[in-house]
């Protein structure tokens, strides 16, 4: 079972992002994908320039994946997509049924993303039949799930879970950052750029709920599967994903790297580190904010 | 010429409500987990949707299925059976969301007529235009996120016929990409067919006002003068940086009504009509109002303004009594 870093899914300055990857460049992760997948606005970092990011991760002896943007609404949007496409130098990942379509008919092989609903075994074989190699499952899909489906799973493709990081939970048209500064989305002045790791929300009494994150939506719990590496390893999970912070993320990653080397102290080194709450129910098979076995 | 009006039923009389106020399309879900609005008492057993096929094809209207939601690896069967029971009762379509189903849809029912549910996100027409290749999709609804002018752009390219939300709830969130529920309550509408389902609801009276809380995360706290409504998670009251406010979506309704013309001129094929879950008296008034103003866009389409009784009547019907025009008006973004 190896690492993989998921897609940045927050917007940071350029300067924050070429120091990121540099580090991550030195990370123990087999594997990083790159690209924006949230929101076509964001601009510092054009194609071009992850492109090149790509390049310089690959001599870095990383395997690069360019991950798709998941809510496709402009011609715009799909112009973006088939230069990904087209590129041809590096793996892809799906994150709607359009890039699949275009993956599949240039014979590209790519993995599928979490956001293509794979619920049960008779879709996951559709994809591999499309050129998927690897694939995520929906993150609210519990242990067991997972277990029954790969019960029946087609051979030879990967599973690579969501393991750590704040949930991305929803897409919208509307951007709710640029709501609660009252400005329109199309003159959102990147707010974004002021909320590193998104944006908290919480109830009225105060409790922390979810993130905004521009036209996303994501948990204000960390989910973190540190403590299951044994049941990820039963299941046949390849490798697991974690999701980039702006804060120690080379920590996170050293945190699961020990923990896959079976060291003591790794998951109490990771809680150190973790900018929230830790939630784990999905893979219990309960609501997501809740965290640990129901005793 | 279309713009066909597809009307919901949660039952029989909802559907007898819809056929005879001028319907041209009902859709329904069967009596489980395999559509998007599966609540206590709700949706057809096999005679019941027998004879709702039976009342709506006699007056010339047709009947959908909605089986929307995400079949799960252990009960893979009652989908299909469901697609199976659809075939064996005639229904003019299924609406599905999972391509897993869509192949065993035709491998096993090569007439069975397809359409793609909106919980299937595709906001493309390379998406769209997937589904037809590979299932050969009739029809795809697209979920509520698009503006018009996006809208337009996908019913250019692609062969499918496009159906729209025309009034009823609206997802603020790409439908079949919105897992808040189930981080909140462990139930999703992908996996179990329901959003803030009513059994995690929980209402009490407190000093500080009467509170709404799902799962035990409160979602709104009403004054006196305050109108409650149902608790839906992205409806809500919330704290974002030291604000209260509706942080994602105010309690409203999408009513799209003015927008007709523009639907009809960009050939829009069918326009949907949410709330399974409501009263007949509800189908009934909505689908009559529908009625009229789709007729009469039809009879004079440059023309045509949606008379002030009918938005009066919506009105009265919608969530919180306010509508919007959803993100079909970019502004709403």
């Amino acid at each position: 079972m190896n690492l993989s870093l998921g897609p940045l899914l927050y917007y940071w300055s350029r300067d924050d992002v070429l120091a990121f990857y540099d580090e991550a460049a030195r990370w123990p992760v087999a594997r990083v994908h790159l690209g924006e997948s949230v929101c076509s606005r964001r601009h510092l970092l054009r194609l071009p320039d992850w492109l090149a990011l790509a390049e310089q991760l690959a001599a870095a002896g990383k395997e690069v994946v360019l991950s798709t943007q998941t809510l496709i609404e402009s011609e715009s949007d799909l112009k973006t997509l088939r230069r990904i496409v087209a590129d041809g130098r590096f793996a892809v990942e799906a994150n709607e049924w359009g890039a699949v379509r275009l993956l599949s008919e240039a014979g590209v092989t790519f993995v599928a993303g979490p956001t293509l609903n794979v619920y049960n075994p008779e879709t996951l074989d559709v994809l591999a039949g499309l050129g998927a190699q690897r694939w995520l499952p929906p993150v609210e899909m519990s242990r067991a799930t997972l277990a029954s489906l790969l019960e029946q799973a087609p051979a030879g493709i990967q599973t690579e879970v969501f393991a750590y990081g704040r949930l991305p939970l929803a897409y919208s048209a509307r951007c709710f950052t640029a709501r609660h500064y009252n400005l329109p989305k199309d003159d959102c002045q990147f707010r974004c750029l002021d909320h590193p790791d998104g944006l908290a929300l919480a109830t009225r009494e105060g409790a922390p709920f979810l993130t905004l994150n521009g036209i996303q939506t994501q948990s204000a719990g960390v989910y973190s599967l540190i403590g299951e590496l044994p049941a990820l390893r039963e299941l046949g999970v390849a490798s697991l994903r974690l999701s980039p912070q702006s804060r120690h993320m080379g920590r996170v990653v050293a945190a699961f790297s020990a923990a896959l080397a079976g060291e003591a102290g790794a998951a109490d080194a990771l809680a150190r580190v973790m900018p929230g709450p830790a939630v784990d129910g999905y893979w219990h098979g309960r609501a997501g904010l809740e965290h640990g076995m129901r005793g | 010429m279309s713009l066909d009006l597809v009307c919901p039923a949660g039952s029989l009389v909802s559907l007898k409500a819809a056929v005879d106020n001028g319907a041209d399309a009902i859709y329904m879900g069967f009596r489980d987990n395999t559509n998007a609005r599966a609540f206590p008492g709700l949706n057809f057993d096999d005679a019941q949707a027998a004879e709702g096929l039976r009342y709506a094809h006699d007056r010339g209207r047709k009947v959908l299925l909605a089986l929307n939601t995400y079949p799960q690896p252990d009960t893979w069967h009652r989908w299909t059976g469901a697609v199976d029971r659809a075939a064996k009762l005639g229904m003019d379509a299924v609406i599905l969301a999972d391509a897993g189903l869509m192949r065993y849809a035709v491998k096993n029912h090569p007439n069975l007529r397809l359409h793609l549910s909106v919980q299937g996100s595709a906001t493309s027409y390379e998406a769209v235009n997937f589904y037809r290749e590979h299932f050969g999709i009739q029809r795809a609804v697209l979920p509520r996120v698009l503006s018009l002018p996006q809208v337009e752009n996908v019913v250019r390219h692609t062969d499918v016929e496009i159906e729209l939300f025309g009034f009823g709830g609206l997802c603020v969130m790409v439908e079949g990409r919105c897992l808040l529920s189930s981080y909140c309550t462990g139930e999703s509408p992908n996996t179990a067919g329901v959003c803030s389902p009513p059994k995690a609801v929980q209402w009490s009276d407190t000093p500080s006002g009467l509170e709404s809380r799902l799962n035990g995360v409160l979602l709104d706290r009403y004054g006196k003068d305050e109108k409650a409504g149902y608790p839906t998670l992205c409806k809500g009251r919330f704290e974002v940086g030291g604000e209260t406010y509706y942080a994602i979506e105010e309690p409203t309704s999408l009513n799209t009504l003015d927008l007709l013309p523009e639907m009809l001129k960009i050939g829009i094929a069918a326009i949907k009509i949410e709330g399974r879950q409501r009263s007949p008296a509800y189908v009934a008034q909505v689908t009559k109002v529908w009625r009229a103003a789709i007729d009469a866009v039809k009879k004079n389409t440059d023309g045509f303004k949606p008379a002030p009784a009918w938005q009066a009547e919506l009105n009265k019907l919608s969530e919180g009594q306010s509508h919007t025009l959803g993100a079909y008006h970019r502004p709403w973004k």
